[in-house]
């Protein structure tokens, strides 16, 4: 989290948001999509600088498909506009609106060559510019020399960036990608974000993807929407969604948390247990003595010797360096991240907190 | 070579013998007469016009019938496939039921039906008060659509089942960069669908090229090569119908290696999971209606032979003349079948002759299933190829092939007397069923996980208990599909029964032919509606999950 967090990171995103102004480049306006009676995106409205990277991060089921599926036309929203650079791309057809899309599992066509299926998207153009624009964007995603080969004889990440290349070919104003790197290995994918981020960047191509994996919408957009059954949760940087959550499903959503009931006190204060006060923020405004969920992450918590919720290690899961364990205390069960040997499965802890984050809990 | 490589001689030699030595014999024969090695017989054969005609028909019917099939069968599929509408599942099924018809019941069914004095020729004559027949069912004509009707079902059935595999993301890919319907359907759909369509191109010809009913039935002065060997065969010209014999499957390998060349290019092996995009639902009411209504006319149409053999099984002896629809009806015909020990006779060799192929192609493709899948067995290749041989050749050559081997005893070359016996029908059969059967079960042993012998032999399992509680009921589906599909084709064999048929050996489709020599109409419906009906059942339980 801290790599991801860095403040070079935070500097350079910055740096995008201010240059992109707040004027919404690509726009979804209380957008809906209903199947049968299940109602797969509810009211959601979204606004995406020119050249700024949006990830949409939900778990399954969320309408994260949904939505990427609505921009790019495979499916009509049954409520809701969706504008780019303020014209209204609704009605249009997929064809008719031609945002590049990367699929999950790439949809390469299988009888085309590599160079052949990057042009595919550039019939409208002479055969000498097809030429030109195929070695351009096989340069930008670092495959040159690619173009005569078999798309079934590239490994998978090759595949993956000839998809990429295929759908930035005819320069498109949207790109969507649907899951982009979780047809990867594990160890590949690390690098795969790096320079997929890079060609982006590059191409300064306005872009939606969609993920259910947290690290992937921090690494790779530069800003992140959460999802939950339909409905848009929250939208903010890597760092407000995590620093600031304004829920509770996105306050353990995203990143490492643990719940524990708790009483709201005046002055910023949180009462766990019986007696013990932990420092709190809130998105709302609290009453005095208002029962609420206390979210902490576990890099927050830390064990120590003075007054804190008492407990016994249940199990410790090792990370290297740092360690997270398991402190079972009463009915709840909490995540600590500390030094390796901090303690051992049995000892009996006490733990503080030096933040947490409280959210009102359900009537 | 180690004992290793020698596993697998013993099927070699054995599929060497039945499949490719006899027609090694009717080529050796086609150039040597009684004197030793001559060019005479191919210098006559080359020499009569008739004979390149024959040859001539033979390809331009197949290559026609190819198209033919192609144009109905193909948009079928995209119908059935890509659109819903009311009664699309039964409709779609019902589409593929001229697979069930055996080639000759087919044929006659086709004859009652569109023939010059069957039921819509009387319903012509009767409306416009004609006196003469309004037309004659014969010649390249009704051969094609005979053709048409029974071979667009490969073209409908391939093209289904390789639509299903085309991924909804491969067509949203076209779309989004800029390709419409038709520059989708042929830029990337047509082009994901041409191992299918070629398969079933390869099929069709095959079967065209080797197709005897239709031609026998309705040719008149019209020759192909298939009815041309027969009757020099028949005549007693035995040299002659070598060389035709020979000439036929020498078109049949060059059409071969024409299809396979022209599908050697690009591996079009579908990436990624394959969704098939859901069928788009028509809303329009006058759509819905309108498609069902088309649906439903194409349906009848396709059953209406299968109801016209129905209805003529129940027309008593010479009672049908000049009337719109036969004026009685009897069950005396599925009677005579039963009572009468002449007419029960072919029914009992049908069903024991094509039962005991069928479990013996079904016990030889077990044993080249288990050799071919074991990496070690050096010959496997060459076994594999060996079962596809059949399937190149048409019928009639190798009936051709198997009467000219089998007249002769010589048991040091592998030659004894068989024709005239009991065994030489079974061993037809079982050649022709030899690449349906083969193909199925290879399947089923290559999705065998091979961990699982081990397994079991890990338990302490002896080798044929392994066989006989892990091999075959994992292989059931593809046993049965395929015995079955090899029952159905033997008990509607016509094309090598009528050259290796004797009286006491006769089967259903020869007596069929003889009860409509004896205008004994529905004695031969009812033998095409039983056909029929034990067809369809095997196949049934055959295709059942």
């Amino acid at each position: 989290m801290d790599v991801l967090l860095g403040s070079e990171c935070e500097r350079e995103g910055q740096r995008r948001r201010a240059a992109l102004v707040s004027f919404g480049y690509l726009q979804l306006i209380d957008l809906s999509k209903r199947f049968g009676t299940e109602t797969a995106v509810d009211h959601i409205s979204l606004n995406v600088a020119r050249g700024s990277i949006l990830a949409l991060l939900g778990p399954s089921g969320s309408g994260k498909t949904t939505t990427l599926r609505l921009l790019a036309g495979f499916e009509r929203p049954d409520a809701g506009r969706i504008v780019v650079d303020g014209k209204d791309v609704s009605k249009q057809t997929p064809v008719e609106r031609r945002f590049g899309m990367v699929f999950q599992h790439y949809a390469l066509f299988p009888h085309l060559t590599v160079a052949e299926n990057i042009a595919f998207g550039l019939a409208d153009r002479a055969s000498e510019a097809q030429r030109k624009r195929v070695a351009e964007v096989l340069a930008l995603v670092d495959l040159e020399g690619f173009g005569k080969r078999e798309v079934t004889a590239l490994s998978g990440g090759q595949q993956q960036r000839v998809a990429v290349a295929r759908a930035l070919a005819p320069e498109p104003r949207v790109l969507l990608l649907d899951e982009p790197l979780s047809n990867l290995d594990p160890s590949l994918r690390e690098k795969t974000r790096l320079e997929l981020r890079a060609a982006l960047v590059k191409a300064g191509v306005t872009t939606v993807f969609v993920t259910h994996e947290q690290e992937e919408a921090f690494a790779l957009g530069d800003r992140v929407a959460v999802l939950q059954g339909g409905a848009l949760e929250q939208i903010g940087t890597a760092r407000e969604l995590y620093e600031q959550p304004t829920s509770e499903f996105v306050a353990t959503f995203v990143g490492r948390a643990s719940v524990v009931p708790g009483e709201f006190l005046h002055g910023g204060m949180v009462r766990v247990g019986d007696s013990v006060e932990w420092p709190a923020d809130s998105p709302v405004d609290l009453s005095h003595g208002q029962r609420v969920s206390v979210v902490v992450r576990p890099e927050a918590l830390s064990f120590s010797d003075g007054p804190g919720i008492e407990g016994t290690v249940s199990g410790c899961r090792y990370t290297g360096a740092r360690a997270f364990f398991t402190v079972t205390a009463g009915d709840a069960a909490v995540e600590v991240e500390a030094s390796v040997d901090a303690a051992r499965v049995g000892d009996r802890v006490i733990l503080t907190a030096s933040r947490t984050r409280c959210f009102p809990e359900d009537a | 070579m180690s004992s290793r490589g020698l596993r697998g001689l013993p099927l070699t030699i054995l599929l060497v013998w039945i499949v490719v030595f006899p027609i090694a014999l009717v080529v050796v024969g086609s150039v040597r007469g009684d004197a030793g090695w001559t060019l005479e017989y191919l210098a006559v054969f080359a020499g009569e016009r008739q004979e390149w005609g024959a040859l001539w028909n033979s390809l331009w019917i197949s290559v026609a019938s190819v198209l033919l099939a192609a144009s109905i069968g193909i948009p079928l599929a995209f119908v059935f496939e890509r659109l819903d509408f009311p009664g699309r599942r039964l409709l779609g099924a019902l589409v593929a039921l001229p697979a069930v018809l055996p080639p000759l019941v087919g044929v006659i069914a086709f004859m009652f039906l569109y023939g010059e004095s069957g039921f819509v020729a009387h319903a012509v004559r009767v409306v416009f008060g004609l006196s003469e027949d309004p037309w004659r069912l014969r010649g390249w004509g009704a051969i094609l659509l005979v053709h048409a009707y029974s071979m667009y079902v490969y073209f409908y059935l391939f093209a289904r089942a390789g639509l299903a595999k085309v991924d909804s993301s491969m067509i949203e890919a076209a779309h989004s960069l800029g390709h419409g319907t038709w520059g989708t359907l042929r830029r990337v759909t047509l082009p994901l669908l041409r191992p299918q369509v070629n398969a079933a191109a390869l099929l069709t010809f095959m079967t065209a090229l080797g197709s005897f009913s239709a031609p026998y039935v309705f040719g008149g002065g019209f020759r192909v090569m298939t009815t041309q060997i027969v009757t020099s065969k028949l005549n007693g010209d035995t040299a002659m119908s070598l060389v035709e014999t020979a000439a036929l499957a020498a078109v049949a390998l060059i059409g071969l290696v024409l299809f396979k060349r022209t599908d050697s290019g690009r591996s079009v092996a579908a990436v990624g999971k394959g969704i098939p995009p859901a069928a788009y639902a028509l809303r329009l009411p006058i759509a819905r209606w309108g498609a069902a209504m088309v649906g439903w006319s194409l349906a009848i149409l396709l059953l209406l032979p299968h109801l016209t053999l129905l209805l003529v099984s129940f027309v008593p002896v010479g009672t049908w003349t000049t009337q719109a629809v036969p004026p009685e009806y009897t069950l005396a015909n599925y009677g005579t079948l039963v009572a009468d020990p002449v007419r029960l006779k072919p029914l009992v060799n049908s069903l024991w002759m094509a039962g005991v192929a069928s479990v013996a192609a079904v016990a030889l493709a077990l044993w080249v299933g288990r050799v071919v899948v074991q990496r070690r067995v050096r010959l496997r290749n060459v076994i594999e190829t060996l079962t596809t041989v059949p399937w190149a050749v048409p019928g009639t050559v190798l009936a051709i092939a198997l009467a000219t081997a089998f007249s002769v005893r010589a048991p040091w070359f592998g030659r004894w007397v068989l024709v005239g016996t009991v065994v030489i029908l079974p061993l037809a059969y079982v050649v022709r069923n030899i690449p349906i059967v083969c193909g199925s079960i290879i399947a089923g042993f290559r999705q065998l996980d091979p961990s699982l012998d081990e397994a079991a032999a890990s338990l302490g399992a002896k080798r044929w208990y392994t066989v006989r509680r892990v091999t075959i009921p994992l292989l059931r589906p593809a046993i049965l599909a395929g015995g079955a599909l090899a029952f159905a084709t033997a008990l509607g064999d016509f094309v090598t029964s009528i050259v290796l048929y004797t009286y006491d050996t006769r089967p259903i489709s020869i007596e069929i032919l003889s009860a409509l020599r004896e205008f004994d109409i529905g004695v031969a419906a009812a033998y095409g509606v039983v056909l029929m009906l034990i067809s369809a059942i095997a196949m049934a339980v055959g295709t059942k999950r």
